[in-house]
């Protein structure tokens, strides 16, 4: 009983740790004005939903987001940052003030809408939670999951991530012919 | 379930899915618009893999894995296309950016 309890609150200090540090590096990527500082605070935003989804038991998920998200993808942010150098540097925001007004009313209606819909349709089943095996997001279970039940998903998948590849091979070969007739500033 | 239950996760995830929308919305550095999205995305698959959790079905860890691999897509065709633009000498300003045109 004693180590119950014990285990309960230190599962509710992670998860207050990792759900502050979560929105506090998501309002820290869309406030700075600097987008190299944006991506590090991103690489911290998604860190600390990797821990989230571990308390979901989501183990592979989580090694997959830190994997491909924190990996792959933020290095080809920093990549494409650092390429472009200092003309990166763009006004914080702009353009009339009714399109900032406009924007956190949209924003926030959103918010409000998400929050609306989830407790009309939800509220009472979201106590009670199912039990679950020790094996219950592992990779065993997400492979077999994967090619058994959602294997169309999982090629669909797979050509999506082919045509995207296709895609910034064409957008990168176009801009180096364009680069040759424009000359440099 | 220790811990904190999934209504809290879920909470998490809307601010989440909100920061990003404001970000989306406000920003007009296509590269922060590009991170916002992100969040977004980040947001949606929090829930997701809540809703796995509390109802014992790993297929919403699927559809995460799925929404990950959409995303790193994304932010292939993005990015080359902020490169593209780089390369042209545009000026980075998604208000500015409003033909298609080159």
């Amino acid at each position: 009983m004693l180590v119950a309890s014990v285990g309960n609150v230190l599962v509710w200090a992670v998860w207050i740790g990792a759900a502050f540090a979560c929105l506090a590096s998501g309002a820290a990527v869309v406030s700075f004005s600097n987008p190299f500082y944006s991506a590090l605070a991103l690489i911290g935003n998604l860190g600390s939903l990797a821990v989230l989804y571990l308390l979901l038991s989501a183990e592979f998920v989580a090694a997959a987001q830190v994997l491909v998200y924190a990996g792959a993808v933020m290095v080809m942010f920093l990549f494409v940052i650092a390429y472009i150098g200092p003309r990166i540097e763009s006004p914080w925001m702009g353009g009339p003030g009714w399109q900032a007004i406009g924007a956190v009313l949209a924003a926030g209606a959103l918010l409000v809408e998400i929050i609306v819909v989830i407790g009309l349709k939800a509220s009472g089943r979201l106590s009670h939670s199912e039990r679950i095996g020790t094996a219950f997001g592992s990779p065993a279970q997400v492979g077999r999951l994967f090619l058994n039940d959602h294997l169309l998903a999982f090629e669909i998948t797979s050509i999506v991530l082919l045509v995207a590849a296709i895609g910034g091979v064409i957008l990168g070969a176009h801009s180096r012919s364009a680069a040759d007739e424009v000359p440099p500033l | 379930m220790n811990g904190p239950g999934v209504a809290w996760y879920l909470a998490v995830a809307g601010f989440l899915f909100g920061t990003g929308s404001l970000g989306v919305l406000l920003r007009r550095n296509p590269l922060i618009v590009l991170l916002s999205l992100e969040i977004m995305l980040n947001g949606a698959n929090l829930a997701l893999i809540g809703f796995s959790r509390n109802l014992g079905d790993g297929g919403g860890q699927i559809f995460a894995l799925a929404v990950m691999a959409v995303a790193a897509s994304e932010v292939v065709v993005g990015l080359g296309l902020i490169v593209a633009l780089n390369r042209k000498r545009v000026t980075l300003d998604v208000d500015r950016l409003n033909t298609l045109r080159g």
